[in-house]
């Protein structure tokens, strides 16, 4: 244990800018090196799993090798070696936590050393007045904490992990398991059909205001460990959820994957909305590891006037591969997508949406602020698709990046693709500098200078952060300050 | 005792030199004003005593209170009590005019070994500065300088001074573009900051500021020196006559 305590002091020590770069010194349960079907059959013998879901896994895996790794966006990487990697690690536990008093000590330290209470109490103990927050605690591969179960359950909302929904929900988790991001979807979806190992569910009955934000938070700790999470939102009719993730993970050399699918379901005027403030290790200052951040997010908009909202603050892994997409298919219904992306030092990020309007009526809003800095490159890719059948849709798209060193790159590349003369298609597209002029202004208020790009950086980003819930806003432009410390000059 | 101290100060901008040897003291209790023709340099050692990077001093010293100031980030002077009044105040766009002003104060409180001062104090200090300078209190809301008049942006430069209540406050231009009664207002203003621990340096082109706020040395700039320092009644002089008769 004091070993521990030393490695971390010296990490900080070293680095000083990523604050969440512990390793939790904890045993774990892994699964053999590489993938195959045997490892695919470990990961859900371990979980327990039904017989169907094994089958679903092993034909996922079955066409994952036939599949091809996509190279069309604008990031460069070394070729990952698949069998190089851990698919399965878990804190070793003997029967897994009935309550949060099991939980292992050394996790539930873990997690309020990041700033997540996982203890009810602790939370209720807060700052009076703020709001509550129920959180699943996912740890490498496995969930180790869900909190405010009962409440939850009180008002009729399911939040527990993929695995034990699996168990506990079959049906449910049949009938929209993969019914939004298909198996074959994408290389790194395949993959993640047949190797997921843990992720959140939330199902919220017909006409329910879930009583309070659901979150999720992430952390790699496992050397060499890939992380596959899942994660299965469905909105009943009428039904309104606000869920946010955030993930983090220690600095190590070596760079570790994380592929995961999140699947949206929206019915009959149901809203969900759905934040994700990532920060994974982005990696040293030279490009040394960081986190491969490949992760397909989308939503469906199934029932008529629903709503699916998502607003993303990425600021972590070394290579970003993400585009959180609304599939418009009832009537009336609506999707919005707020990002803002920042690169600094060599992190590369390829991000965007896909708006793909089904249905008529259908209305989009894509605001997306990316800021690069130092050697990085930063990529909005965005498609904005009306199908023939849909009349009278309306998209409005504005992109904007910010520059804030002259070796960085920014780069916008929008589709659009309307099949029907009725939609209304507006794109705007700004590029600027963080001006000189504006620093000084700054300094000379008495903030010095990564003060004063951390508030030039918070005011660009502004449309952006005021859709993220309360709570995590402060979190969230404290986070854009630290990533961007040592960007200037 | 003497505030400020310049001596044989030379600054250049882009490799060109600006300022020539250029010597000035001001003590506390003082108001000093600066006139000169357009491109005499006056902005640029304006600049230079809040520390801007770009504008390099080639020679010379600086002293603020016995200390280098050319040692100190230009957060640091306005730490030891040093505040510029742009002559073109910059736009920051997504910034409330409050949550400028408070991380400005913070900022300032924390050099100084201060706690941060609460929400509800702020906004009390905030307040009454905006109503002693007759601003409109939704223009706090607003971002800072968006969209606002060239008045209203000099306005918002005094309310940022008297919140940060400096020790010596550089003035550049704060009279241009003012209307008549705005013009009284901001004079007020700067006549509530002169007291006989602080100390006050106007940059302007205009009499009629003088004749609210009586300045004790007046001084006249030209190509980078200060060629001729008197009392009040070289201003007049000046107004009257122009450079060429007086300098
Ligand atoms: N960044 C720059 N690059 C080149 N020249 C500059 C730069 N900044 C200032 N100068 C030049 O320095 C000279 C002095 O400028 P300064 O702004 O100090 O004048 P000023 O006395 O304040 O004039 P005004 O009364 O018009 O405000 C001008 O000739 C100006 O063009
Ligand atoms: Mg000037």
């Amino acid at each position: 244990m004091a070993g521990t305590a030393e490695a971390q002091k010296q990490i900080s020590e070293v680095t000083g800018d990523y604050k969440y770069g512990f390793v939790t010194d904890i045993e774990s349960e892994r699964a053999p090196k590489g993938l195959s079907e045997d490892v695919v059959r470990f990961i859900s013998a371990k979980k327990g799993e039904p017989e169907w879901m094994l089958d679903w896994r092993l034909k996922a895996y079955a066409a994952w090798q036939k599949m091809e790794e996509p190279d069309w966006a604008r990031v460069n990487y070394p070729k990952i070696d698949y069998n190089d990697i851990y698919y399965y690690s878990a804190p070793k536990k003997k029967d897994g936590p009935k309550s949060l008093d099991e939980v292992d000590p050394e996790l539930l330290e873990t997690y309020a050393k990041l700033g997540i209470p996982l203890r009810e109490q602790e939370v209720l103990a807060g700052v009076q007045g703020s709001a509550k927050v129920a959180v699943d605690a996912v740890f490498d591969s496995v969930s180790v904490a869900t909190t405010f179960r009962e409440e939850l359950k009180k008002a009729g909302v399911i939040f527990m992990s993929i695995s034990e929904a699996i168990r506990e929900y079959p049906d449910m988790v049949k009938k929209y398991l993969a019914s939004v991001v298909p198996v074959r979807d994408n290389y790194f979806a395949a993959l993640n059909c047949a190797v997921f190992s843990d992720g959140t569910f939330v199902y919220v009955p017909k006409g329910v205001r879930c009583p309070m934000e659901l979150s999720t938070y992430f952390r790699i700790n496992a050397e060499n460990t890939g992380q596959f999470e899942r994660t299965l939102i469905v909105a009943d009719e009428g039904a309104y959820v606000s869920y946010l993730e955030g993930c983090t993970a220690p600095m190590r050399d070596e760079n570790q994957l994380h592929a995961a699918v999140v699947e949206l379901v929206a019915l009959d005027d149901a809203e969900i909305k759905y934040s994700t403030v990532q920060n994974w290790y982005p990696g040293d200052k030279n490009g040394k590891g960081g986190i491969y951040n490949f992760v397909t997010k989308r939503a469906l908009c199934k029932g008529k006037n629903s709503k699916v909202s998502w607003t993303q603050v990425e600021t972590g892994s070394a290579v970003t591969w993400k585009y959180p997409s609304c599939v418009l298919q009832g009537d009336g219904s609506v999707g919005e997508f707020y990002s803002v992306a920042v690169t600094n030092n060599y992190q590369q990020a390829d991000t965007g949406t896909k708006m793909i309007h089904m249905g008529a009526n259908t209305r989009s809003t894509i605001i997306s602020k990316g800021i690069s800095a130092g050697k990085s490159q930063n990529t909005y890719r965005g498609l904005v698709k009306v199908l023939s059948g849909a009349d009278n849709v309306r998209n409005y798209t504005q992109c904007d990046s910010l520059l804030v060193s002259s070796e960085c790159g920014a780069h916008t590349v929008p589709y659009i693709e309307v099949k029907n003369p009725s939609a209304q298609i507006e794109h705007e597209a700004t590029t600027s500098k963080v001006s000189e002029d504006q620093l000084f202004y700054c300094r000379s208020r008495g903030l010095d200078e990564e003060e004063a790009v951390a508030m030039i950086v918070n005011g660009f980003c502004k449309d952006v952060m005021q859709h993220l819930p309360m709570e995590f806003a402060v979190e969230a432009q404290k986070l854009l300050g630290i990533s961007l410390e040592g960007s200037v000059g | 005792m003497s505030m400020l101290k310049i001596k044989d100060l030379h600054v250049s901008v882009a490799d060109k030199e600006i300022v020539k040897g250029l010597d000035l003291e001001i003590k506390a209790g003082e108001v000093h004003a600066i006139m000169g023709l357009n491109g005499a340099g006056k902005s640029t050692l304006a600049n230079t005593i809040a520390g801007r990077d770009d504008y390099t001093v080639t020679k010379g010293t600086i002293e603020f209170e016995g200390k280098d100031l050319l040692a100190l980030e230009p957060h640091e002077r306005v730490g030891e009590g040093i505040f510029l009044g742009f002559q073109y105040p910059v736009e920051i766009p997504g910034v409330s005019n409050l949550n400028f002003l408070r991380t400005a104060l913070n900022s300032v409180r924390r050099y100084r070994g201060l706690e941060d001062m609460s929400a509800a104090e702020f906004m009390k200090l905030v307040r009454a500065k905006a109503a002693e300078l007759k601003m409109d209190p939704d223009m706090l809301k607003r971002f800072v300088n968006v969209g606002f008049s060239g008045g209203e942006k000099k306005r918002n430069e005094m309310v940022q001074m008297s919140v940060l209540d400096p020790k010596l406050a550089v003035l550049d231009e704060t009279d241009s573009g003012l209307d008549i009664d705005a013009l009284r207002t901001v004079a007020e203003g700067i006549n509530a900051q002169r007291r006989d621990d602080t100390a006050i340096l106007l940059i302007t082109h205009y009499q009629r500021l003088l004749s609210y706020v009586q300045p004790d040395v007046v001084h006249v700039m030209i190509d980078g020196r200060i060629v001729k320092s008197g009392g009040k009644e070289l201003a007049l002089e000046l107004e009257e006559k122009g450079y060429a008769d007086v300098a």
